[in-house]
């Protein structure tokens, strides 16, 4: 466990989160734990957030190591895109009984990893660690080693168990397992001085292809995405790219921030959701691809890709606004959509009541008060009665949010949108803003909400009808 | 009759089963005001919570003692307090029902013995029961969990009686009883007279429905006052086999005799119910019953043609795989393949020659030639590889809707599941006679191009 402790407190410390800049020496060594309180805590554990971050590596294995509720309780409930292989998408774990409880779970892990070598054959395979099998000492990074050196395949332990603390820090630890056992271990066929890695994004509905045809369009490849729609090999050689982007901010920085001082490659923070960013993003790209040595034109000619889409976007956007100006949106996400989201609804004439802050860093806030201006309306928790209260209350026409407000909304009778990892639509790069946009139109404008909202007959007060 | 077996493979692959735990833990929410509280992980309340959110579509309560490592090695007691106290002051329920972890009883934590402690420390909670149950995710499976939380429940709660009140019933329902298979039951025996309490009572809490106001923990459901009132109950109705261990408890607490049925679902099963409600009230079976009776002797007349020989692999919990398994053979089905989740003495008697304690893996494995694929919606993945139609059964349904009102019991849900099962096999032999004929199309158009190619000498 010690060496678990210290790299906890390693990524804790993590110099390139921007909560920490803000921090004082002291209060950063203290750590960001947000220490969960008993009874009143809602989201997911370390071990949530590391498989939430390696699942989308498309064509590798993901074992489970710990018992059924871990795994069998979890599985296949994120819509995470594939391009191509299918694997990630099979549940795999140890299902430990009350035996391997007492006489420890290492021999059947061993033999579990065995048993997906030999029947799926994958390029590696990911061994994720638990609650119960950290405590009863099994150690994975050991049988991890043994596995790799014995069927001759990587076999990359995630040492996440849930009780080290929330979802976001495992996530942290996802990508830690990713710098320590897979980025830089292998090298690339041909190399371009184009390549880029993408961080942080997890291919949420398949939507990255709407954000590959851009990159294509400039030249630029895609040397390994990290993790949506990823391969094993790829990012095995993510650290022979000249540039990387991190999409989600607070989850993959310190990948980001060690690819740069290990390999030199610079990063960028970055967004694919609404016009402005997405056009910000492939200019940042560019410009950073220059001074790498790409060829100077690429300026030129993304800037060229951005008029081109900014204004066939723009006639896409137009029939909404009549539906959509004027609409009151409560914005209840984190990071990144905290500021992008809101730009890209400005844009199009909504207005954002409130957006929540609860997840956003210092910089995210100041972007959001960069567009709506320093009276902006953040909102640091909102408990689910006084959201529930706001919306009876008619004080907003549609949430945003997560699917774990879904209900909040829909009991209330308000109109609710999924923007976050359980969604089924695409909203990244020009198209997906216009498919937010539509959905957003689909859902505010439905016929149902009249319906719904109206009185039983019995509890108005109608005339009685008399019969002809 | 069936063999059990079980394999001996270290790695368990696309899995049927989910934990006792949440089991248990879905029991609790048959529950009025009442708050499931997991104590482990946060994470461990997390999944459940998901997993219930995406099957129900309501927003569910549960809540967690958000153990991190430190408080594992130290103990859980002040986790366990805070966490009854925080949800006591915030959602005021009546009931919390605690379930363990795999990580509290890895750590060996006497939650019994925290709560006279906590007791002792708050009179405050005077007012609120606390119901335990121990649910350690590595062993048992889901129906487990929510057998022991109603045993716990009976055990803590109900009281013995004084007296009887002969139209007052119990009753007890598996796992497998969806809020519509529960208000079916209910309604028969409302029928024949018979004032009927179902423990734990999802029809209450989640049917789908729309309070008036924000409501922090289960809104419906078994109430309290209800449940220490089983005492006074004539007979406990006890639906599965998993639900002998809770009404044997209620009968050892309060003296009340029950009758278990193993399942509900087929003619004779639904006969069974419906003669031992007419016996017990002394009244004639309504007319109602009779005409759905004959409604569901149609169906079968009608629908056995598409079941006839057809060969169909599910995988279900045990009294969910008892209820339908041997309904499809009453039909003229083969059962040509079974898995489960955990033992269960129900198991032997299916009418299949093996049943396997496995995971979907295992049911792909043996379910290739099969017509029709019965299990929950984690089966659609093998349902698409092996391009056979999936009937979508138990818990999860993400995909669908309506998973609370789908209703397979008695003489109305077996005639509703007649329809849907038929449809599915006559969809799946319409498209394969389809499919046959463009083979024979393709077969005659290469047999004619073969000629065209005036080879002469082959003949195909």
């Amino acid at each position: 466990m010690s060496v678990l402790s210290t790299k906890v407190q390693g990524l804790l410390a993590e110099p390139g989160c921007g909560r920490n800049q803000a921090k004082s020496a002291r209060e950063r060594r203290a750590g960001c734990q947000n220490l969960l309180k008993p009874g009143a805590a809602a989201g997911g554990c370390a071990f949530d957030g590391a498989k939430i971050a390696l699942q989308p590596i498309t064509d590798v294995a993901h074992l489970v190591h710990g018992p059924i509720a871990c795994e069998g309780n979890s599985w296949d409930n994120r819509h995470t895109g594939s391009s191509g292989p299918l694997l990630y998408r099979t549940g795999f774990t140890t299902d430990i009984t009350a035996l391997d409880v007492i006489q420890g779970g290492e021999k059947r892990l061993l033999r579990a990893i065995r048993e997906i070598i030999e029947s799926y054959d994958p390029p590696a395979v990911f061994v994720y660690q638990t609650c119960v099998t950290a405590m009863i000492g099994d150690d994975i990074e050991a049988v991890c080693q043994r596995a790799s050196e014995q069927f001759a395949r990587p076999v990359v332990p995630v040492n996440a168990p849930g009780f080290v603390g929330s979802k976001n820090l495992g996530n942290k630890l996802a990508g830690q397992a990713l710098i320590d056992h897979v980025i830089g271990t292998r090298e690339p066929a041909h190399t371009t001085p184009c390549d880029v890695v993408i961080l942080g994004d997890y291919n949420v509905a398949g939507e990255f292809a709407r954000v590959r045809p851009l990159l294509d369009a400039l030249g630029i490849r895609v040397l390994a995405s990290i993790t949506g729609d990823g391969r094993y090999h790829d990012i095995a050689c993510a650290h022979r790219a000249r540039v990387s982007m991190v999409v989600c901010s607070k989850a993959m920085i310190h990948v980001a921030r060690n690819m740069e001082t290990r390999y030199g490659i610079p990063f960028f923070e970055g967004s694919f959701y609404g016009v402005s960013d997405m056009s910000d993003s492939l200019r940042q790209m560019s410009r950073l691809l220059v001074e790498r040595g790409a060829p100077e034109t690429l300026v030129a000619r993304t800037e060229a890709l951005i008029a081109r889409e900014e204004a066939r976007i723009g006639v896409r956007l137009e029939p909404y606004r009549a539906h959509l100006a004027g609409k009151r949106v409560l914005l209840v996400t984190g990071g990144v959509k905290s500021w992008s989201v809101v730009a890209a609804l400005r844009e199009i004439g909504m207005e954002i009541v409130a957006t929540s802050v609860k997840k956003s860093t210092p910089e995210d806030k100041q972007r959001i008060q960069g567009i709506m201006g320093s009276d902006a309306p953040m909102i640091d928790d909102l408990p689910p009665r006084d959201m529930y209260r706001m919306l009876k209350e008619g004080r907003a026409d549609i949430l945003l949010s997560g699917g774990r407000s879904q209900f909040v909304a829909l009991k209330a009778k308000v109109p609710w949108l999924d923007i976050n990892q359980e969604r089924h639509h695409a909203y990244a790069g020009y198209d997906g803003m216009v498919e937010l946009v539509r959905q957003i139109h689909l859902t505010v404008n439905n016929p149902i909400w009249q319906q719904v909202r109206r009185c039983a007959p019995w509890d108005a007060a109608a005339p009685v009808r008399k019969a002809v | 009759m069936a063999i059990v077996t079980r394999l001996s493979k270290a790695c368990t692959v696309n899995p049927l089963k989910m934990s006792q735990t949440i089991g248990a833990a879905l029991a609790f929410l048959g529950l009025d005001r009442c708050m499931p509280l997991l104590h482990g992980a946060q994470g461990c309340t997390a999944f459940g919570l998901v997993l219930f959110v995406r099957h129900f579509r309501e927003a569910i309560p549960l809540q967690t003692t958000a153990m991190s490592e430190v408080t594992t090695i130290m103990g859980g007691m002040d986790n366990v307090e805070q966490a009854i106290l925080n949800i006591y002051n915030r959602a005021h329920p009546a009931v919390i029902g605690i379930c363990s972890t795999g990580l509290a009883e890895t750590q060996g934590e006497d939650v019994e013995g925290f709560l006279r402690i906590i007791r002792a420390r708050h009179p405050e909670l005077a007012a609120v029961a606390l119901v335990f149950v121990s649910t350690p995710d590595y062993e048992g499976a889901f129906q487990d969990g929510w057998s022991q939380a109603v045993t716990r429940m009976v055990e803590e709660l109900a009281e013995p009686a004084g007296h009887r009140q002969p139209q007052r019933i119990n009753i007890l329902p598996g796992s497998h009883l969806t809020p519509g298979d529960i208000e079916e039951l209910r309604e028969t025996a409302e029928a024949f007279g018979f004032d009927a309490q179902v423990i734990p009572d999802l029809s209450g809490s989640l049917d789908g429905h729309v309070p008036e106001d924000f409501c922090p923990t289960t809104h419906g459901g078994a109430s309290l006052s209800a449940i220490r009132g089983c005492g006074t109950a004539t007979f406990t109705l006890a639906v599965g086999e998993q639900m002998r261990a809770p009404a044997e408890a209620l009968k050892r607490k309060t003296g009340v005799p029950y009758h278990l049925f193993p399942r509900l679902t087929g003619l004779a099963a639904a006969d069974d119910l419906i003669e031992l409600l007419s016996e017990r009230s002394g009244r004639p079976v309504p007319a109602k019953y009779r005409r759905q009776r004959s409604q569901l002797v149609d169906a079968m007349l009608d629908g056995h043609f598409a079941f006839a020989g057809k060969q169909v692999a599910i995988a279900a919990e045990p009294d969910l795989l008892a209820a339908v398994a041997p309904w499809f053979a009453e039909m003229g089905a083969k059962i040509a393949a079974a898995v489960t989740t955990t033992e269960s003495p129900v198991l032997a008697a299916l009418p299949t020659d093996e049943v396997l304690i496995g995971d979907l893996a295992d049911l792909e494995s043996r379910a290739g030639r099969c017509d029709l694929l019965v299990t929950h919606a984690h089966g659609r993945q093998m349902a698409a590889r092996l391009g056979r139609p999936l009937l979508r059964m138990g818990l999860p349904l993400f995909d669908r809707l309506g998973g609370a009102h789908r209703t397979i019991i008695g003489y109305r849900g077996t005639r509703d599941l007649v329809f849907e099962a038929g449809n599915m096999l006559s969809a799946q032999t319409e498209e394969q006679h389809a499919s046959r004929g463009d083979e024979h199309r393709k077969l005659q158009e290469a047999v004619s191009f073969s000629d065209a190619a005036g080879s002469g000498g082959q003949c195909l």
